[in-house]
């Protein structure tokens, strides 16, 4: 019998050690695994590459994973909060290393990591800082950037439903980045709000079929008027 | 009034009404964070105008009202919005194909500068040590039908953002068609500015003295 649940987020992530390169979905507060990214600060892991767009955020448990120096390097699109966060204050004292990248490059370069494509040429930021020291080649009239896909240890996302086999539903926004990153690391953890039984969820609503997901561990949080 | 003020221009609010103005029904649009974002507010509702938000939502629709708020739709200001009849919600991946591969036909940023060229700066004022941000602008300016950007004319200090070319961090190249401030909108042609219409009170000869380029009379 398959089955992806795992008992605890603990279990969730095991095999996660210093250095790892680690995806985290969510924008904003959206979509973001909160009880993975709290269980992963309290590993106190050094020298983590967080790949997430919005990594300076001040909502969940990033903050706390920035604040206790566990992430070396962290590449995202958005690392700005609406006030002043561990994130900036680090930078800021060089204690931490950031890849900005376009967040639709971002998405791309995860993608493309799920999809088997090493690198892809897009238009996004040709000509500009951030194309800076990247092979630039002229496609069909335009200048195009060379763009390398990402690749993770391990990716933790949010979901909404899950059977057993791993396949997943989203609710409205919260899909954002964790539709590609199911799939885009060695290992693929998601946190869903609700377990159910599997041939339960319509095939053609699955969003995110098992086949991309390792662990599914259940994090229930009780939302109105909401069935799976 | 007249001879009271030096120039009177218009508030945020008819800046993101000038543009709404302009929007037609059927459109695809995407409404960049800040002032942008209250372009949406000016489109009435009849009016079918599809709202994208790259965090993967089509057919947003207007705030919700205060206790009705879903945790789980915000916009990419990462307020909360609802959706109208007909809306959609993608990835992250076809989000940006919307936008990359022409789907937009129009997008709405902010802007720090635009130069006679089209090019856009508003993303970074190169401050050293201080993080940067970018978000989607790049893909939008990038990618985008058109691009129109919604401005104040002048900084805090007075300078001019219309500029002969950016010296801030560029966004996109040759990208922007348009351009709405408080004073004046103004085209951006193969041969430059242009001005389509001032606000009310306000002169041509005072556009163009606080425009750092060349403006041409449309």
């Amino acid at each position: 019998m398959i089955d992806k649940f795992v008992a605890s987020v603990e279990a969730a992530l095991e095999g996660i050690g210093d250095g790892a390169a680690i995806m985290v979905g969510g924008f904003g507060a959206v979509g973001q695994p909160n009880a993975l990214v709290d269980a992963l600060a309290a590993r106190n892991l050094r020298g983590l590459t967080l790949i997430a767009n919005n990594a300076g955020g001040d909502f969940g448990g990033m903050p706390k994973l920035i604040e206790r120096g566990a992430i070396a390097r962290v590449i995202c699109s958005y690392p700005r909060a609406s006030r002043r966060t561990a994130f900036d204050e680090l930078y800021e004292a060089g204690k931490i290393e950031l890849e900005l990248v376009p967040q639709g490059t971002l998405a791309e370069r995860i993608r493309a990591a799920n999809a088997g494509i090493p690198a892809f040429f897009t238009p996004t930021s040709a000509g500009t800082e951030l194309a800076a020291g990247k092979e630039t080649r002229r496609i069909n009239g335009r200048d195009c950037v060379l763009e390398y896909a990402i690749e993770a240890d391990f990716a933790l996302i949010e979901a909404w439903a899950a059977d057993r086999w791993g396949n997943l539903t989203f609710r409205r926004a919260g899909r954002n980045f964790n539709q590609i990153m199911a799939g885009a690391a060695k290992v693929t953890v998601a946190s869903v709000h609700r377990r159910v039984e599997l041939g339960a969820l319509d095939p053609d609503r699955i969003v995110t079929p098992g086949v991309f997901v390792d662990r599914v561990v259940l994090v229930p949080e009780p939302m109105e008027g909401e069935a799976a | 009034m007249e001879g009271t003020v030096m120039r009177r221009g218009w508030s945020r609010a008819e800046m993101a009404a000038r543009v709404a103005a302009d929007i037609p029904e059927g459109w695809v649009v995407n409404l960049g964070i800040g002032l942008p974002t209250q372009v949406a507010n000016h489109v009435p509702a009849e009016r079918e105008v599809i709202f994208h938000s790259e965090n993967g939502i089509l057919g947003m629709g207007p705030a919700p009202d205060a206790g009705a708020e879903d945790p789980f739709l915000i916009n990419a200001g990462k307020q909360p919005v609802t959706l109208r009849p007909g809306a959609s919600i993608v990835g992250q991946a076809d989000s940006f194909a919307i936008i990359r591969g022409r789907h937009l036909d129009l997008c709405v940023l902010g802007g720090y500068q635009v130069a006679a060229n089209g090019d856009l700066a508003n993303w970074s004022v190169g401050r050293k040590g201080v993080a940067p941000a970018v978000g989607g602008a790049m893909d939008l300016g990038a990618g985008a039908a058109r691009v129109w950007v919604l401005m104040e004319h002048c900084t805090r200090e007075g300078e001019p953002r219309l500029v002969e070319r950016c010296t801030y961090p560029l966004t996109a190249l040759g990208s922007i068609t348009r351009v709405y401030t408080d004073l004046a909108v103004i085209d951006i042609t193969p041969a430059g500015f242009v001005l389509r219409d001032a606000a009310p009170g306000v002169t041509p000869e005072q556009v163009r003295s606080l425009t750092a380029a060349p403006l041409a009379i449309g």
